[in-house]
Formats: C-alpha cells, structure tokens, sequence
C-alpha cells in the first residue's frame, strides 16, 4: 500500500514536470513527426529519375527504338544526346548524369549477331543502388518489332511480389521507424530523466527518504510507457495517412508487440542512468547503442544480407527483435503466436538490464 | 538522566588515500542543537551523510536513536530528516507540490496529508507562495522551503548540511528561531557550519579539522579550554603597533578587526596584557589594551594552530 502511494507520488510528480518542460514535450511529438516524414518520403530503394546521357553512333531505327524503350521504363531521364563515347565519360566524371549509353556504329549488326554485347552501359559506380539499377537495365531485352510479339528472351522467372505490389519504400520504412524512434526516445528520456536528478542533487535527497529502488524505477518509468504508445499512434496513424501503409494484422498484437519492446527500451535507459553521471554522458550512451540497432537491425539493410558476424551482434539487439515482430504484423498480417521467440528474446533482455539497473543503483552516496 | 540520540565510535571515511573523516567520537543529547563547525572540506558533510547512512564509514560504527546506520539504515530513514547543502528539491515544481511529493513519498495517510501540507506552509511562512514554482523563490524562500519538507513526517533527528549558505542574516536569524522551536519539541539537531555566530548559537559544538575532532563542548566551556588568551588593542597607528608585536616570538597570531587588533597569547605567559604593553612601550607605541574572553574565531584560530603544531613537531 505504501508502496503503491510511493510509486504513484513518483508517476506524478514526473508527469507534472514533463508538462512543464517544452523541449522534451516538443521531442515526443516531434521526434516521429518530422522523422516519419523525412525518412518516409527520401528513403525511397525504389530507384528512378536516374539523369542519363546517350551516344548513338549507328542511328538506326533498331537503336531509336532502343533509346525509347528505356527512357519509357522512367528508371532514367534523357538529360542529352551527346556526339562521342568520350563526351559521356566527360558528364558521367562531372557528375552531371549517373548513366550513359554507348551504342556503337555497328549496333544492328552486333544485336543480330548475338556474338557480344550490343551496346554500352557506362555507370556511375560510387553508389551501388544505382549500379543495381544499371544490372536491370541491362537485362532489357531489345526488340525489334514493337508489335505484340513477345520478347525472345522472356525470363525464366516470373516474380511475384506479395504484401508490396507496388514497391513501396514506406511501406517497409513505416513499421520499421516505429522501432526506431521508440529505441531512440524511450532509452533516452529514462536515462537522462534518473540522470537530470542525479545532476540537479534531487537523487540525494530521494535516497534519503524511505523509498525503494524499485519503487522510484517503476514511479520513473512508468509515464514512458504511456509516452511510448502515444508515439507509436502517431507513426502507425500518420504512415497510414501519409504513405497508405496498411495495418494488416491485429492491432492487439501491435499493442503488445510494442509494450513489451518499450519494456526492453525503458530497462536498458535505466541500466544507462545507473552508469552515467551527466546527462550528456547518458546522451553519448544512448548514441552508442542507437546507432548500430538502426544500422544492423534489419531496418536500413535486409538482415540477412549481412555477414554472420553482424547478424549474431544484432541478435542483442531489441530492434532487431521488434522489427521482425513488427513488419510480421503490420505488414504481412501475421499472428503475434507465430513469432513467440522474438517476444520472448524481448522479455529476456528486459529482465536483464532490469536487474542490472536495480543491481547498480545504490541508496548510498558511495 | 539525560538521553543520547545518537553516538559516533572511531568514525572513520577514507576516499582513496585521502582521510576525510579521522576517528571521530560523538555523544550528542537528545533535544539538543548540535553544531559542526569547520573550514570546506574539514569533513563536516561526509560525518553527516555517515550518520545517516548515506556512506558506509570505513572503520568505526555510529547509532543513530537506537538504530545502527550501518545495518538499519533503511529503518533510520523513516526518523530522520535531512537538509542538502544545496537545494534539492524540484526546481520546476510548485511550493506546494513539492511539499505533496514528498508527504506521498513518506506515506503520510491520505487524510493527514492535505492538513500537515496546509500547516507546513503556514508555519514556515510559505502560504503565499504555495503555487509558485520552487525554482524563482529567493534563498531565504528556498531554505524554509527545504526545511518544510526535512520536518514534513516529524523526524526525531534533523540533519542540517549548511543550511544557511545562501541567506541573508535576517533570515538566518529567523531561520534559527525555527531550530529552536523544533529542539524545544524534542527533536534532535545537527548542524555544520563555518559561521562563527551560528557555531555559538549551538547548545553544544564539536570543530573539525582536515577530518578531526579538535575539542568539542559548549561555546563557553571551549573558550575556557583553550590555551590561549586574548588580548585587544585600539591604537592611533596599528600598523606599527602590528609590526612590532609580529617581531615578539610569544605571540601566536595576530588579526585586525577594523580599528582594533586581536593577539592571541600562550597561556604559558602569565601576564600577557603586560607582555603587550611592554612590547609596544620599546618601540614607543601608545594603545589601549585589554584582556577579552575568547570567541568562536579564536577558540577556531587557537585549536587548529595548536594542532598543526602537534603535527609539525
């Protein structure tokens, strides 16, 4: 009982000063506001509007038709048509296009030949996306009638896109930024909220009155959690509004996909309060930690991509977690009893760093 | 038969190489205002947090009404109040919620908890301000403020870490006024300062020294135990007065004190008004001297002087 009158004194008097204090305010309605919008509309893998330049040395109906056929893939933008091969590598070293086309003299001759390759891709290899871009490029077949006739070497695979027909970027970005900007701001608020009063002497006074450790841990984080499904509202609502991103699966299992990581998220800032002793330290830890979960958690890069080594380190991490858990329901509508392990490999972390925080924390000075 | 609130054996709290308190022994009566006088850094704050169980002492044992700091500090807690040295209570909150957090956070019962609020405001003079935020009241304001909320659940022992750093002399004066209304109630008060007129306030004082209990007893009983005596003189010229008392080897210290000169003088001397006067007759200076009954400073100046001697010898 009086630990509950103690827990709530605590939950109070946190959500008093949180509504007094603008900035941090401001964060948590900003923070996934202007990232949503700024991650969803400039990460875009869906590469187009390439500038491009070509040369066309043999000017023949067959290499007009060519030209044509992949200006109309809209991938790239005919910027200009150039006199020499030379001229291209001029613009691409300039910077001025990211693809030039050569097309030799003898172009007709070579695509009936079949013996070598037709034409030239010069590609702008300092981005790999875009040489990616040009490998598809080059798989395009040339034909030479327009008509309905079908390519002669139609590939063998046909691909089937499911759950993003239509190549979204934000559609995979969206549920992806949920984690993310809940990793990046309920780490950060506990830690510097335990460290602000280490730093400002109210934590002397607190340890000296009769509350417990884990009454003042839970009474701190507690309003966080709240504050963590606020912002996940905000992302889901405004990627659905923004971006059409769909909510396929049950919101339920969002819900607790999303407390149980918050949990994770909460524990671990906690665990930081307990080891930094100003706020700008408690900032620098969380850096360290927020950096390699966007990097290696599957959000910027498919997990499966990445060496062993990599993958193994992400298994730490929460978001790596949260993100599989996540884009499962969200996007591929999937049932949370599915995907137990994850949860599960969420409720060991936060057990952990929880008892290391309580561990840590100490009611004495020294 | 007078009770003791808290005792202190072989007190002792080592950081590193450094001994910030030296086995310091305590006996403090219950009810009493007990006051530590010392320079920063002479481990006032360090015996304090020792007492209630903020540090674990390095050697020796303290208790603390009944309880020991060390295994019952939790327990301790619940009886005693204590003041920072700086201001640490929520800058951003009103008087009043301040006030509420912390009856919350002692578990004052529901009922109570409006009325010991309403009356601690009233009582520190704080009603007026009950909706301000903490942060903008002046520094008398905030030290009511602090003391409001170390009383709050009626500790039997208040803890006082320099208290009145930050206030002006009025407000000290009334500020005492409060100490001893409290003491009269039976709380027992420990106080550190390096105020000389706040030190001689306390029933009772002990002076610490680069962690060492250097004499401990009531402002009259250490002005008598010490072993110097004090001599004041008003001259037309005290320059010169000065100048030529500092050639005399007998003289411990010298300090000027607007138009007056204070000597302290061995008590091996057994004359020393004569020693002054037959001084400064050499060198033809004409003064008014007379023998004064030693202050804090000089029992402060005395103590520590004769202990550095003791060290350096």
């Amino acid at each position: 009982m009086k630990s509950l009158i103690r827990i709530f004194a605590v939950m109070r008097k946190e959500f008093l000063q949180l509504s007094r204090d603008r900035l941090t305010f401001g964060m948590i309605v900003g923070i996934p506001l202007i990232q949503l919008l700024m991650f969803g509309y400039a990460i875009n893998t869906d590469v187009r509007n390439l500038s491009a330049a070509y040369v066309d040395e043999s000017d023949t109906h067959l290499s007009r038709q060519f030209i044509a056929d992949i200006t109309a893939s809209q991938v790239i933008v005919m910027k200009q048509r150039v006199a020499s091969a030379f001229e291209l590598e001029q613009l691409l070293n300039a910077g001025s296009i990211s693809i030039g086309i050569a097309i030799p003299e003898d172009f007709d001759r070579r695509v009936l030949a079949r013996d070598r390759q037709a034409a030239q891709l010069l590609v702008d290899g300092t981005d790999p996306i875009i040489v990616g871009v040009a490998q598809q490029l080059a798989a395009m077949p040339v034909r030479f009638d327009s008509q309905a006739k079908p390519p002669q070497n139609a590939a063998i695979l046909e691909v089937r896109n499911y759950y993003n027909p239509e190549r979204r970027s934000a559609v995979n970005i969206v549920p992806g930024l949920v984690g993310v900007i809940l990793t990046m701001t309920m780490v950060l608020f506990t830690a510097v909220a335990i460290v602000r009063e280490k730093e400002r002497g109210n934590l002397e006074l607190l340890i000296n009155t009769p509350i417990k450790t884990p009454e003042l841990m839970l009474g701190k984080i507690s309003p966080y959690i709240l504050i963590g499904l606020i912002q996940l509202s905000l992302i889901l609502g405004l990627g659905w509004y923004f971006f059409q991103v769909p909510i396929r699966g049950s919101l339920i299992h969002v819900l607790a996909a999303a407390l149980v990581f918050i949990a994770a998220n909460l524990s671990l800032g906690l665990l930081i309060s307990t080891v930094a002793a100003t706020q700008f330290q408690a900032m620098q830890m969380t850096f360290f930690f927020f950096l390699p979960s966007i990097l290696i958690s599957g959000f910027m890069f498919p997990f499966d991509g990445m060496p062993a080594a990599a993958q193994n380190v992400a298994e730490f991490l929460p978001l790596t977690h949260f993100n599989r858990l996540i884009r499962g329901i969200i996007l591929r509508g999937a049932d949370i009893t599915s995907m137990l392990d994850e949860l599960l490999a969420l409720a060991i972390f936060t057990v952990v760093a929880l008892t290391l925080a309580i561990l840590r924390f100490s009611k004495r000075l020294d | 038969m007078k009770q003791i609130a808290i005792t202190a054996n072989g007190l002792t709290m080592r950081f590193g190489s450094l001994v910030a308190v030296d086995s310091v022994d305590l006996e403090i009566e219950k009810g009493s205002i007990y006051g530590f006088l010392g320079p920063n850094g002479s481990g006032k704050s360090t015996t304090i947090r020792m007492l209630c169980g903020l540090l674990r002492p390095s050697s020796g044992s303290a208790t603390v009404i009944g309880m020991d700091t060390k295994k019952e500090s939790e327990l301790l807690k619940q009886k005693i109040g204590y003041m920072t040295q700086r201001f640490s209570l929520y800058e951003d909150l009103s008087v009043k919620e301040n006030l509420q957090f912390i009856s919350e956070i002692y578990a004052v019962p529901r009922k109570e908890r409006k009325q010991r609020v309403a009356q601690l405001l009233e009582s520190f003079s704080l009603t007026d301000r009950a909706k301000q935020r903490s942060g903008t009241l002046s520094g008398g304001q905030k030290q009511r403020l602090a003391l409001a909320a170390a009383t709050l659940h009626k500790p039997e022992i208040l803890f006082l870490d320099e208290p009145t750093s930050a206030v002006d002399p009025q407000n000290r004066r009334d500020f005492w006024e409060v100490l001893f209304e409290l003491a009269e109630q039976g709380t027992t008060i420990l106080v550190s300062t390096h105020y000389m007129d706040e030190a001689a306030r306390c029933h009772r004082l002990a002076i610490l020294d680069e962690g060492v209990k250097v004499a401990d007893g009531s402002p009259r009983q250490l002005g008598e135990s010490i072993s110097s005596h004090v001599v004041e003189i008003e001259a037309d010229d005290l320059n010169s007065a000065r100048l030529c008392l500092m050639k005399n080897q007998e003289i411990s210290s010298i300090t000027q004190l607007g138009i007056k000169l204070r000597i302290m003088i061995p008590k091996t001397v057994s004359d020393p008004l004569q020693l002054v006067n037959s001084t400064l007759r050499g060198e033809n200076i004409e003064v008014k001297a007379e023998q004064v009954f030693p202050d804090l400073e000089d029992i402060f100046v005395s103590v520590t002087q004769q202990r550095r001697k003791e060290i350096g010898a």
